[in-house]
């Protein structure tokens, strides 16, 4: 057996982290060797050899926590140093700046977040879209020929068909500066990147712990990763 | 867009999960993680669990149900029966559940959606309506502008045993008001019947708000599913009897909303 490999979830008080938790620790059960921790020591998110952060709540408190909790320079150095996976608003810090309540994110990433503009706009079914996008939507992890782009595909999509569901729940959405950066998109309303990626780091909008065996799928792929 | 969903639902006592017709007759259906761990794996697209045990010692029983299927089960869940307080959201919350449903203690004390949505956010508060259609005697029942009510539902509480005197459209669009994120409609007229949704009661709530709308109570085939998406206007269905007596599947429900061209997760 090699050494273990260890995990971190970044937990800097806001909300629950059961959920995100219990899905690493799930796919971590096809892996050989790895160690989940649920942690709010810098210590131990520098010693980790993979970083999850999630994020749940608004944006400005999100940031606000990560810097009271002493664990903001941690996930830098994690985003400098070793495979980084951002989720929902754990996505959305990794930009430059998010309008929810005017707020600077970490800057890994560059762009902004915005909120959703929908308004009398109407879903193919003539029904109104509803802000937060809230349920199972399609992600597509290329960018389509008509936009410009071919992009490569991604190995945290390893084994998950292109155009699968995954679970969303948000306001607000992540507009990367650059193409390049979007490692798949959605469309509701607007077509919005559900997935950045940038070398080390991967974050996606949905939510893969409540995305059933494709979430279970892409923790998994997090795992494996090796960037 | 989004896909339209499709939410067993697994009415829990006693740590089993068990099934009426009305309101009443209950028979048990099962093991509730067993049951949730089926649902999963066919593709359901979220589980609501509804503690319907009377006693509130006995309430506190869904906590350890809830934990042990959120530990296996790895897509949305949503807990109700019994939830008075922003205290209760909590524990439901840390338990596994992502969404919590108010019903009788969002009548009784309307401030409580309003608490909860703005600690926890709307996406995580829903309000179950139970509604019956009027009877010919409470239609004459005067209504806000002192003109008879005429046709329509209402509100009962209590697991459907008391008529609190609300109009169920009006009440929707008030817990809409408050900060619920979405309404579990239940028709007790057809409620366990087998005998489709109400779909006018379905349509006039979906219409009167802008959250989704799951649409409860009487599924017995799974053109009735497609009847309240299509017809009823419901972002969800939700149905218990006919997925756990193993007369569909979740997987064959969805092949038939998706032959009806409704967008479903496959």
């Amino acid at each position: 057996m090699g050494a273990r490999e260890t995990v971190a979830v970044v937990d800097y008080g806001m909300g629950n982290l059961r959920s995100v938790a219990q899905a690493v620790r799930q796919a971590a059960l096809a892996c050989e060797s790895v160690e989940v921790v649920v942690t709010s020591s810098p210590q131990a998110v520098r010693d980790a050899h993979r970083v999850v952060l999630p994020g749940q709540g608004a944006m400005p408190d999100c940031m606000a926590e990560l810097e009271r909790s002493g664990l903001r320079e941690a996930v830098l150095h994690a985003a400098a140093t070793k495979p980084l996976l951002g989720v929902c608003v754990g996505m959305q810090m990794l930009l430059d700046h998010s309008e929810e309540g005017d707020t600077p994110g970490l800057g890994l990433i560059p762009g902004r977040v915005v909120r959703f503009r929908l308004e009398g706009q109407r879903q193919p079914d003539g029904s109104r879209y509803k802000v937060p996008q809230m349920g199972w939507n399609r992600v597509w992890r290329r960018l389509k020929p008509a936009d410009g782009q071919q992009s490569e595909t991604h190995p945290l999509w390893a084994g998950i068909a292109d155009g699968s569901y995954f679970y969303f729940v948000h306001s607000y959405y992540a507009l990367p500066a650059q193409a390049a950066h979007t490692a798949g998109v959605t469309d509701y309303g607007v077509r919005f990147a559900s997935a950045v990626a940038r070398d080390n780091l991967f974050a996606t909008q949905f939510h893969p712990e409540k995305s059933a065996a494709q979430g279970l799928a892409l923790y998994r792929n997090f795992l494996l990763w090796k960037p | 867009m989004l896909a339209k969903r499709i939410i067993p639902c697994l009415d829990v006592t006693g740590g089993r999960v068990v099934k009426g017709v009305n309101f009443a007759g209950l028979r048990d259906a099962g093991d509730p993680v067993e049951i949730a761990a089926r649902y999963n794996e066919q593709g359901a697209d979220e589980l609501t669990f509804l503690d319907i045990t009377a006693t509130s010692d006995g309430r506190d029983l869904i906590l350890p149900i809830i934990e042990a299927v959120a530990s296996q089960v790895f897509i949305p869940l949503t807990v109700g029966g019994g939830v008075r307080t922003v205290e209760d959201v909590r524990r439901l919350l840390n338990a596994g559940a992502d969404k919590v449903s108010f019903n009788s203690a969002a009548i009784a004390n309307p401030q409580v959606v309003h608490d909860a949505a703005a600690k926890y956010g709307s996406q995580c508060i829903v309000v179950a309506i139970d509604a019956k259609r009027r009877s010919a005697e409470e239609e004459r029942r005067p209504g806000p502008d002192g003109q008879p009510l005429g046709p329509g539902w209402d509100v009962y509480s209590h697991g459907g045993r008391k008529n609190v005197g609300l109009d169920a459209v009006a009440w929707a669009r008030r817990v809409a008001e408050l900060g619920a994120g979405e309404i579990l409609l239940t028709s007790m007229d057809r409620d366990g019947t087998q005998a489709g949704f109400d779909l006018a009661l379905t349509r006039a709530v979906s219409d009167a708000v802008e959250v989704p709308v799951i649409a409860s109570g009487g599924v017995g085939t799974l053109d009735h599913l497609v009847e309240g998406i299509r017809d009823g206007g419901a972002d969800a269905v939700l149905a218990a009897s006919i997925f756990h007596y193993g007369a569909y599947t979740i997987a064959q429900a969805k092949r038939r909303l998706a032959e009806a061209g409704i967008p479903v997760r496959l």
